[in-house]
């Protein structure tokens, strides 16, 4: 899961020039790569930026997970965030649900200083394949929430974001105020590879380490796994030679024309 | 005006013991142009497996004509976006509540729906579920779900600490609920409007097609990269799927390059389809790919690579050039 905040500040100085951040919370994989549509938060964040220049104030990227999730942080580091959140639980802590992590981000957003405008995550997990922690997290902050972005536009000045979203059978558009909430899909861009240099440069960002109980948040699942196995396997049945042999085949199973 | 089939409901469980309370479920009922997703009848199914008691729940800006349920209408609810539906159900799902658990299909207005508004309750959920069996007495419910992209099925039990069990049902894995004629009483429950939405719906395209629907088609027919470009995607296919009836799907690179529509992607992270025939062409069978087809009754495979993964899950496959045999396919079925 890849969150971004990203916040847009009124300075004190002028009514209408905002200073935005942006943070981005990366789900780590066994083996440890991020998460594919947490990259794509990642990247979005990043080109927000490069659009929106100094608007976007700083963007943050988040992990929970054991030692070695820093490496995933690292990588969005060097993708061009600016500082990593690691919240680190035990190598043999189980993996937290989608419910303990959104509460652990609202405690994080909540700690944040200067606010969050927006957080980017995935639409997914390909490990858990919940699909559900960006949609908690706008559940407990109360905030909109757009899940399947394949295209986001923020606008600074009326502190609002028209998104187009992947649903079933076309696309949806939505207008939602700021401070929000945004699930990527997979047309939403194609992020970058960080480069030597970048990767370099990532070692000196910072990140900070803390725990679940600094936040008062108890990660254990609610939900209890009782066994995981592995599927009933297909056997494929063979080839055929041509597309006679093809339709022969598909009679056997009853499969005949339409006739129209 | 939503034209309900009449829906199979309530059929109270007699158990010899009458300690712990039956299973009452709210299964939200998706619906458009007046009639009820093919998806959330699966969901219904899905719920009857409980064995207690179920109410159906329909929500939307028109709602003359229906004969059961509990429904809600309002301005607010002609888009049921999340940010205003949430409000209704809580408002439903709340203190005293009768209900014991919350049912949809794996949809994506209810996967947006759904774990928003069991994250206000405090409860977590259960997402894209193939099986569930509720034991009454633990008053627990065990699922099962496919998770790595169906290269794992988990086992995962919601315990009756979770007073309230939120789940998404993988419509394939259960069969439509049938038309019944029990009458169930319907109330109308009033909207719960939200003052000042922080979201707006601007605009819904749906792409058009008189084909069957892919989520809910017996048949579909399926094109990959091999496909070069959309017009030859669509010239390729349309003549199979018309001969068939079948439903068109893609593979996710067929999609990113555009060749086809992103709502006919199939697999892991798009539609997950089992229909009676699927036939994959110039696929080769990623298994974020697999993820969403390998339920298929008789999978058909035609591709130029001898080694490409699909065959190990087709029944039937066809080495050759899509090019030269789906013509001559269609052209075969056609003088049948």
């Amino acid at each position: 899961m890849s969150k971004t905040f990203n916040r847009l500040l009124r300075s004190t100085t002028t009514a209408c020039k905002y200073e935005a951040y942006v943070c981005t919370v990366v789900e780590h994989l066994r083996p440890y790569k991020a998460n594919p549509f947490d990259e794509i938060a990642v990247e979005e964040a990043v080109r927000l930026r490069e659009k929106l220049k100094d608007e976007v104030k700083s963007i943050k990227v988040v992990t929970i997970g054991p030692t070695k999730a820093a490496e995933t942080l690292r990588t969005a580091l060097a993708m061009g965030a600016d500082s990593g959140i690691h919240v680190e639980i035990p190598d043999s802590a189980p993996p937290p649900e989608p419910l303990g992590v959104a509460k652990t981000l609202r405690a994080l957003i909540e700690k944040q200083k200067e606010g969050v405008d927006l957080v980017i995550l995935g639409k997914q997990a390909i490990d858990d394949d919940a699909g559900q922690t960006g949609q908690m997290l706008a559940g407990l902050l109360n905030w909109p929430q757009a899940t399947f972005a394949s295209k986001v536009v923020v606008d600074t000045a009326k502190k609002e974001v028209t998104i187009t979203r992947e649903i079933d059978g076309g696309l949806q558009e939505l207008r939602c105020r700021l401070p929000l909430i945004i699930t990527t899909d997979l047309r939403l861009n194609e992020p970058r590879y960080a480069s030597l240099p970048n990767i370099m440069k990532a070692k000196k960002k910072p990140i900070e380490k803390i725990k679940p109980s600094d936040l008062g948040i108890d990660l254990t699942p609610r939900i209890e796994t009782i066994k995981v196995a592995e599927p009933p396997q297909r056997v494929g049945g063979g080839k055929v030679e041509n597309v006679d042999e093809l339709i022969a085949k598909l009679k056997e199973a009853g499969i005949t024309p339409v006739k129209s | 005006m939503l034209r309900t089939r009449p829906l199979v409901c309530l059929r109270p469980l007699f158990r010899t013991y009458a300690t712990a309370a039956n299973p009452h479920a709210l299964v939200l009922l998706e619906h458009r142009d007046g009639a009820i997703d093919s998806a959330s009848l699966s969901a219904l199914s899905a719920a009857q497996k409980l064995g207690g008691e179920i109410t159906g729940l329909i929500v939307g800006s028109s709602d003359e004509g229906l004969t059961a349920l509990l429904h809600s209408s309002s301005p607010q609810y002609a888009t049921p976006l999340p940010e205003l539906v949430s409000p209704l159900l809580e408002k439903i799902l709340s203190e005293g509540t009768p209900f014991t658990h919350v049912v949809s299909a794996h949809s994506s207005s209810a996967k947006s729906i759904l774990p928003r508004v069991a994250a206000r309750l405090d409860v977590p959920a259960v997402s894209d579920i193939t099986s569930v069996e509720h034991d009454t007495s633990s008053n627990s419910t065990t699922f099962t779900r496919p998770i790595y992209a169906g290269n794992a099925i988990a086992t995962v039990r919601a315990p009756s600490s979770v007073h309230l069990k939120f789940f998404t049902v993988r419509s394939t894995a259960f069969k439509a609920a049938p038309a019944g004629s029990s009458e169930v009483e319907a109330k109308a429950i009033d909207p719960v409007q939200v003052a000042d939405p922080p979201t707006e719906h601007i605009k819904t395209e749906l792409t058009k097609s008189d084909r069957p629907e892919l989520g809910a088609a017996s048949r579909v027919v399926s094109g990959g990269r091999a496909l070069k470009n959309a017009e030859t995607f669509n010239s390729t296919l349309e003549p199979l799927a018309d001969i068939l009836g079948a439903a068109i799907g893609a593979s996710r690179a067929a999609v990113d390059a555009g060749y086809a529509d992103n709502s006919l992607q199939v697999g892991q992270t798009g539609k997950v389809v089992a229909p009676e025939l699927y036939m994959a062409l110039g696929i080769s069978g990623a298994i974020q790919h697999l993820a969403g087809m390998k339920d298929s009754k008789l999978i058909v495979a035609i591709n130029k690579d001898p080694d490409a993964p699909i065959f190990q899950v087709a029944d039937v496959g066809l080495v050759a050039d899509l090019y030269e045999v789906v013509p001559e396919l269609v052209k075969k079925l056609n003088s049948q």
